[in-house]
């Protein structure tokens, strides 16, 4: 099996013994050890827990037994998915020595299908920002241009996934920390309808945005993961009752009498024209297919940056007190003369990263006494206008289609700026704030300098939805072959 | 809304958020947060007379579990993971008289 393999093939592959779990599990950590040194998409790895696991694996799988829909299959997790093996760091100091006494949702999810966890990814602090610059571990590379970033906040998983690391990863997405890497790295990233996925386990960034989503290599692998991970779990009360259907039952098929909507906000001419030419394909496509091509107002996208920075810092600002220095996470040393706020403060000040802190101060800013009604109210009031626009666009359409991020990878360090980076989710965030679902699938190249830099194309679909997002993607996907490219300078590296 | 923050301000802040940061800390979120603010003022375009909040995407609400006796996380493994314990507890600096801030 080559490297390309995806999720479901080897699915297959494995249960026709043409390949073993073990060697499945090697090749991969053969290409972590080949490339990570460059890419550092790995906070750390499992070699010997996942040799075991895969050894296991082989022999139910040779005595014909069932050991589950992803048996054998090596998967990596985003460092704020709780394990109880290893650590979970978020890529803080703070949690930097942290061994999770649990197992989240998701990940024991996989684990019960039989996917081998082969290691935690690096990701944005907290999962805070959209380039994964902002790790306490150091950056990680974009595999398409190492002078670039892989797009973030889950940029380790996107990038470990499109360098053929692993087939799949997890990632989590509170305003777009999933598709906008994914769109970045030429790959399939899911943002689930909220509630879809139990966070039960997931470090709480922004508890009324976060979601945890597959990334992989093609919509049905994608398709694929999130039908395990979802459904409803007891230990998150807004984990949603809802039954997770097949999502590969016809995913192949067209919606009948499918209307896309195009809002025309999301193709701005702000946007790399690359970007926006890619997005016109798309829609020439969906036309030809056969789909009806609905323009559609959403005046609010423009307002969603403004309304998320309200929304996300308040709800990190609230989470994050938890980082306390007291039951577990660092603690400073105190010296003498200093009392219980020095331990609070010193241990923040010398846990968090610039980021971190940035948005714990504007969390508390807009919550704090006098600002509560200017700021928190009043966003969370353009929150359910924005829900409302939504609500009223999936009235005339299925669909809507546009870019997941303005601009392809850019350089490292060229978003200094903190609101020029936040600029970077203004197509994705208005998911999570009003709870909808979002895919981003590969769906162009810019060249820029000489490489080839992904363009990714958003599809959203109203709440709970995600079979007919997942059926809209395939259409692109099964018509087009951007997302079987490879990043090409990782053959010689 | 949107004026740029004060000093004082940004260190009233930074204690109720429990950081303790360096002067050259403070004026860099002064500076930086005040961008912030002056993009979040856009919200003021909007009105919004009479719009019930969202806080949440879901209608969920208070779901109940059956009141009974369930498997406990094992204090050892908890205790396990504190940066300072005593015994059975973790520890901590005086409480009580002691928290005056800076």
């Amino acid at each position: 099996m080559d490297d390309d393999a995806t999720i479901l093939s080897l699915v297959e592959a494995l249960k026709h013994r043409e390949i073993s779990a073990v060697q499945l599990v090697q090749n991969c950590f053969e290409r972590i050890e080949q490339l990570d040194e460059k890419l550092h998409c790995f906070h750390e790895t499992y070699p010997q827990r996942a040799l075991e696991a895969a050894e296991s694996i082989d022999g139910a799988l040779e005595a014909g037994d069932e050991p589950g829909p992803l048996a054998g299959v090596p998967i990596a997790l985003k460092d704020n998915i709780v394990t109880s093996f290893g650590h979970t760091t978020c890529s803080s100091r703070i949690l930097e020595d942290f061994n999770g006494p649990y197992t989240s949702t998701a990940a024991q999810r996989l684990i019960d299908a039989g996917a081998i966890v082969i290691g935690k990814t690096n990701c944005d602090e907290f999962a805070m920002g959209s380039s994964t610059e902002h790790c306490a571990f150091g950056e990680v590379c974009n595999p398409w241009d190492l002078t670039r970033v892989p797009g973030g906040s889950s940029g380790g998983s996107a990038a470990a996934v499109a360098a053929r690391m692993c087939p799949g990863a997890l990632g989590s997405d509170t305003g777009g920390s999933i598709r906008q890497p994914a769109s970045l790295c030429g790959v399939v990233g899911v943002k689930p309808s909220y509630g879809r996925v139990s966070r039960f386990g997931l470090v709480a960034f922004g508890s009324s945005l976060d979601q945890i989503g597959p990334l992989a290599r093609c919509v049905k692998d994608a398709a694929w993961l999130l039908r395990i991970i979802a459904g409803p779990d007891r230990r998150d009360s807004t984990c949603a009752d809802l039954a997770v259907p097949d999502y590969l039952n016809g995913i192949d098929q067209p919606p009948q009498n499918l209307r896309i909507g195009v809002p025309k906000q999301y193709l701005s001419d702000k946007n790399e024209p690359a970007v926006n030419e890619a997005v016109y394909s798309a829609i020439e496509l969906y036309r030809d297919l056969g789909a009806e091509i609905v323009d559609i107002d959403l005046p609010l996208t423009d307002y969603g940056i403004a309304t998320y920075y309200v929304i996300a810092p308040a709800e990190a600002s609230s989470n994050l007190a938890r980082y306390d220095g007291i039951r577990y996470g660092r603690r400073a040393h105190l010296e003498p003369g200093e009392d219980l706020y020095d331990l609070y403060a010193k241990s923040r000040a010398e846990g968090f990263g610039p980021e971190v802190k940035r948005r714990i101060m504007l969390g508390t800013y807009v919550l704090s006494a006098g600002y509560y009604d200017a700021y928190y109210k009043r966003a969370l009031q353009v929150r359910r206008l924005i829900k409302q626009e939504f609500d009223a666009a999936f009235e005339k359409c299925h669909a809507l289609l546009g870019p997941t991020s303005p601009t392809p990878a850019f350089e490292i360090g060229a978003k200094a700026d903190p609101l020029s980076m936040y600029l970077c989710d203004v197509y994705t965030a208005n998911t999570n704030i009003a709870g909808i679902c979002g895919i981003s699938i590969p769906a162009g190249f810019a060249e820029v300098n000489g490489k080839l830099l992904p363009i990714g194309l958003q599809i959203q679909c109203k709440a709970f939805d995600e079979a007919t997002m997942f059926r809209v993607a395939r259409m692109f996907e099964a018509s087009t072959d951007f997302h079987t490219k490879r990043p090409p300078e990782l053959a010689t590296v | 809304m949107a004026e740029r923050l004060s000093l004082d301000e940004v260190r009233h802040v930074a204690k109720l958020a429990r950081l303790r940061l360096t002067n050259e800390e403070l004026e860099q979120y002064r500076s930086q947060l005040s961008a912030v603010l002056e993009h979040i003022a856009k919200l003021n375009e909007l009105d919004v007379a009479g719009v019930e909040p969202m806080a949440h995407p879901s209608d969920v609400t208070n779901r109940l579990d059956e009141d009974v006796v369930g498997e406990s996380m094992p204090v050892e493994q908890l205790l396990a993971i504190a940066p300072a314990v005593e015994g059975q507890f973790l520890a901590v600096p005086k409480v009580l008289g002691e928290e005056t801030g800076p």
